[in-house]
């Protein structure tokens, strides 16, 4: 039997095609299906979160090779550290989302038979981990491919609506243009260690041992790019991700945005700073580019939602943009041999990573409390519902405020380590990376502030004011599985923002392993409490200090003004005497944002009507006033509809060639043959 | 020490306020109330009870506390008496931008809580503000940061200290962007007018309109206290002397009476600004609080450049 990380983390993938197996075993009984398979998948990521902090807690590096693929070209799998946090940051919110699952599909039930939802949710979550084990080009693909597919079903899960066939089929092509540039990135590089006649390159320890001549390093790393960029969802190959991500049931989405895109992230890690090791800085620029582009823009697009779940996924185009960030600096300082900066731009990254999948889980999980409390997904139509559901209101604010990157939250930290690796970039030598680096801070501080301004306006314009629909509908509160797989997030946000320094010594190994340092987590007495990577006089954070002294303040404050029980009268709203004030009056998501609309309109597509149809000879006082308005993604014009008219007209002119006689058949088999004949003796 | 400054944050900061309203009365040929009325507003306030609308909830009950608790918090670090404060390392200067955007984050939710059409439209331009704002506030500090290789404050008035106290050019660009910014994040003219209830002009007052009683007390005295803090950064990061590099008593007057002074001559500054200046229109904000963030950049170019 296999010992070590490596068992634990296998049993665990065994556990959830276990979990598959049952699911279609017991299909007749639905809400059996539901409670076994969800507490199984449970279960498998708590052996996953174990095997995982083992890992990386330990250092192992274990390999096997598996008695399972093609004759001669075995599937290898090999845990290391790296693959040890995915695994862990994978685990950690699959085990909330599972939990949360249980509550929540119980809302299909009596709709729509959840058998498919349950056994592609379980394949899903094997699929991942696979990828992440696996230490050959071919099981990575066909891992990869399996997490593909199985995501492919699940956003079709509710097939009847044309968006959601529309926005799976896109996902669908997206992903395997991606898959198509990853396989070659891994034939170039399998290709150029054993030479294109024999099969042996395809392991990753080949690959790794391989010295790839830098232009072919080049091509691979451009393909590996390209390819995990389309998975991730990097600005402008993001098209696909707000249309599939939302449609898809809430716990996939918090699955899909959470942990699926960091897929991306792990193979981005694996192939430029393992597999191909050495590279020149141009690479890390452009990563660094494309990581500021995403983030900038994916929060402006965000910002111009009206459909929660659509405005969450945008999001996270946002998050993987800063992620990309943190990779982009490491690697440049690697390429400049500057180890120590390199690790801390890299725990930065990696850092964010965790962050972002408990944040965005843990937000997606409430879009899919308000969603299945209330039957929306439309900000217009929602408000106040912090009366109704008090729970997943406060759950929710800790995401705002985790993802908003505000102290003493997760996300925070995380930005702040990018931060201080953007303010070290002085210290490389090109004089034109000094000054341009500098300017990516700026871009990620508008970033940060942008982002704090979207959640006022979700949080705001969901949960606060009075409900802006016409009939309020009958909303609950989630229940217990919903609110506990919430409350776990919630607690863990917390957690990774005061404690970090316990995590970044944790995961420390990873850099050490990649680029060669560790960074130096803490100083002097009480080290665990300071946040200081570079050295306490240059800079250092306490988030559990912050933490304790806005509640010391609060809490003070709080008593010393109720010493005396002072009153507190309830009144109505004061409307200025109109007493004609309704729910419509409020702000709403697109109030909210006009004056960023404004301010960054030229960056989308926007039309904007205004129709005033008057009252008779009154033209001050109109009857109707009809607004319509428009945003469209520019990038969809200006590279995928070229794309998708390229297309169609290739396939026209093909299509010629469809005559639909057998004689004509005949004749092209015949020319075919022909040619061969001349052309291949 | 954190104790001390925190008093001195309390206890000063109204009268600040109330050395600025005072000056702009004069100015503008008024009688003004004197120096303690805000004080006088305070007591009078925490002494009302409570009007509350009928659907406000908890967020618009804790946002007063929280607002309150990160200043007072941000009092405990910037350096404006001394520089041995303990605590201050637990945040450096971005952290500190930080604090600011929660009491920011959590006003702004108050703003749409009750679900009027005044606080929402508060909470919009205030986030929308504060989001051109904070690029080209970390920029400036940035700059600052690049000299003292550093960006703890403490560090930062070290820097100054021990010899280097050359005027830099990067210095002199970060400081133009950083008034800008500070009339922008407190809330002042050109950017906003702290006494305006007129509701096409007004934006931190329209978040603020439906409180009253103690909740309002906390939130007005949260915001002298802000502005107070501004002056104080600022004055650590560009004019740091006469803070007390020791924990003696007598340096500490010193540096209590030389704080006293800065604060008699940023209020005259900021009072000149206000006459002399309209309120924007908000569409216009973009170039100015943009005009800060290019100053801020070229105060960063001319560090790599000249320096």
């Amino acid at each position: 039997m296999i010992a070590g990380p490596m068992g634990i983390v296998t049993s665990a993938i065994l556990l959830l095609f276990l979990s598959v197996l049952l699911a279609s075993l017991l299909k007749s009984h639905q809400r059996l299906v539901i409670n076994v398979s969800f507490v199984t998948a449970s279960a498998a990521s708590l052996l996953g979160i174990a095997g995982g902090v083992w890992a990386v807690g330990g250092g192992f590096t274990n390999k096997l090779i598996l008695p399972l693929g093609l004759p001669d070209l075995p599937f290898h799998v090999r845990i290391d550290p790296l693959a040890g946090f995915f695994i862990t940051v994978i685990c950690l919110l699959s085990f909330f989302v599972s939990v949360y699952s249980i509550g929540y599909i119980k809302g299909y039930l009596g709709r729509r038979p959840v058998t498919r939802l349950v056994i592609f949710y379980n394949l899903f979550l094997a699929g991942m981990l696979m990828v992440v084990l696996a230490d050959d080009a071919l099981f990575f693909l066909v891992s990869w491919e399996l997490m593909a597919a199985a995501s492919y079903f699940l956003v079709m899960f509710e097939d009847e609506r044309i968006e959601n066939r529309r926005a799976a089929f896109l996902y669908m092509i997206v992903a395997h243009v991606g898959a198509i540039a990853i396989l070659l990135s891994f034939g170039v590089m399998a290709g150029l260690t054993t030479g294109f006649e024999s099969f042996n390159g395809y392991t990753f320890d080949a690959m790794r041992q391989a010295e790839i001549p830098v232009k072919w390093a080049t091509a691979a790393f451009l393909l590996a790019f390209f390819g995990f960029a389309a998975k991730a969802g990097v600005v402008p190959l993001h098209v696909w991700l707000p249309d599939a991500h939302p449609v898809a049931p809430s716990n996939v989405s918090a699955l899909m945005s959470g942990v699926m895109l960091k897929t991306a992230i792990y193979g981005m890690v694996r192939v430029t700073f393992d597999l191909i090791g050495t590279y020149p800085w141009w690479w890390g620029a452009i990563v660094l580019i494309f990581g500021l582009i995403s983030a900038v823009m994916g929060v402006l697009y965000a910002l111009m939602q009206h459909d929660l779940k659509r405005l969450l996924a945008y999001h996270s185009v946002e998050n993987i943009g800063i992620i990309l960030i943190g990779l982009g600096l490491s690697m440049i300082f690697t390429s400049f041999n500057m180890p120590m900066l390199a690790a801390l731009a890299l725990i930065a990254g990696l850092y964010h990573t965790m962050n972002h999948a408990v944040f965005k889980g843990l937000l997606f999980m409430g879009a899919g409390a308000v969603l299945h409390a209330t039957g929306e997904r439309n900000m217009e139509e929602m408000g106040g519902l912090i009366h109704r559901m008090p729970w997943t209101a406060a759950l929710f604010l800790i995401g705002c405020v985790s993802i908003s990157a505000l102290p003493p939250f997760n996300g925070f930290v995380s930005e702040w380590l990018t931060f201080q690796a953007f303010l070290l970039s002085p210290a490389l030598p090109s004089p034109l990376l000094k000054l341009l680096i500098p300017l990516g801070a700026a871009l990620l501080a508008l970033t940060g502030a942008l982002a704090a301004a979207c959640f006022v306006k979700a949080f705001g314009v969901t949960f606060l004011g009075h409900w802006r629909g016409h009939h309020m509908p009958r909303v609950h509160e989630a229940d217990w599985f919903m609110r506990s797989g919430m409350i776990l997030a919630a607690l863990t946000c917390l957690v990774l923002g005061v404690l970090p320094t316990f995590f970044i010594d944790w995961m420390d190994i990873i850099p050490e392993q990649l680029v060669g340092t560790k960074i130096s987590t803490s100083s002097g007495v009480y080290g665990w409490l300071w946040l200081a990577p570079v050295g306490r006089e240059r800079a250092s954070y306490s988030g559990a200090i912050v933490f304790m002294g806005i509640l010391l303040v609060v809490v003070a404050v709080y008593i010393v003004l109720h010493v005396k029980p002072g009153t507190i009268h309830r009144v109505p709203i004061w409307d200025c005497g109109f007493s004609k004030l309704n729910q419509r009056m409020q702000y709403n998501a697109t109030a909210f944002s006009m004056p960023i609309r404004r301010i960054f309109g030229f960056l989308f597509n926007i039309r904007e009507k205004v129709k005033l149809t008057p009252r008779g000879l009154y033209a001050a006082v109109p009857k109707r006033l009809n607004y319509y308005l428009r945003i469209r993604d520019r990038f969809w014009g200006w590279f995928y509809r070229p794309v998708v008219d390229i297309c169609f007209w290739v396939s026209r002119r093909v299509g010629r060639l469809q005559q639909g006689r057998i004689q004509a058949y005949l004749i092209y088999s015949f020319i075919t043959i022909i040619v061969l004949l001349v052309f291949s003796r | 020490m954190e104790f001390l400054q925190i008093a001195v944050l309390l206890g000063i900061a109204p009268a600040f306020t109330g050395w600025v309203r005072m000056l702009k009365c004069w100015s503008q040929g008024r009688t003004s109330a004197g120096l303690f009325q805000p004080y006088r507003d305070i007591i009078k306030l925490f002494s009302k009870d409570v009007v509350l609308a009928d659907n406000a909830s908890w967020i618009f009950r804790f946002t007063p506390y929280l607002v309150f608790g990160t200043v007072v918090l941000a009092g405990g670090i910037i350096p404006m008496l001394s520089l041995e404060l303990p605590i201050a390392s637990a945040a450096d200067v971005i952290v500190l931008v930080g604090l600011f955007a929660i009491a920011r984050f959590f006003t702004a939710l108050a703003g749409m809580d009750i679900g009027t059409a005044f606080g929402g439209m508060g909470s919009s331009r205030e986030m929308t503000i504060a989001s051109l704002a904070e690029p080209a506030m970390l920029m400036a500090i940035f700059t600052v940061s690049l000299a003292s290789k550093s960006t703890s404050l403490s560090q930062m008035v070290h820097v100054v200290y021990s010899g280097q106290s050359v005027l830099r050019p990067s210095l002199a660009f970060a400081l133009f962007a950083f008034i800008l910014i500070a009339l922008a994040e407190t809330g002042r003219i050109p950017v906003d007018n702290p006494a305006t209830h007129l509701e096409l002009t007004m934006i931190h007052e329209a978040m603020i309109l439906e409180y009253s009683g103690r909740h309002l007390a906390l939130i007005e005295w949260a915001n002298m206290m802000k502005l107070f803090l501004f002056v104080m950064l600022g004055a650590a990061v560009f004019a740091p002397w006469g803070i007390a590099q020791t924990g003696d008593l007598t340096v500490i007057i010193a540096a209590f009476l030389i704080m006293l002074l800065k604060l008699a001559v940023v209020g005259i500054v900021l009072v000149i600004i206000e006459t002399g200046l309209a309120k924007m229109r908000i569409f216009r904000l973009t170039e100015f609080l943009g005009s800060a963030f290019l100053l801020a950049t070229l105060g960063m170019l001319s560090y790599f450049i000249l320096e």
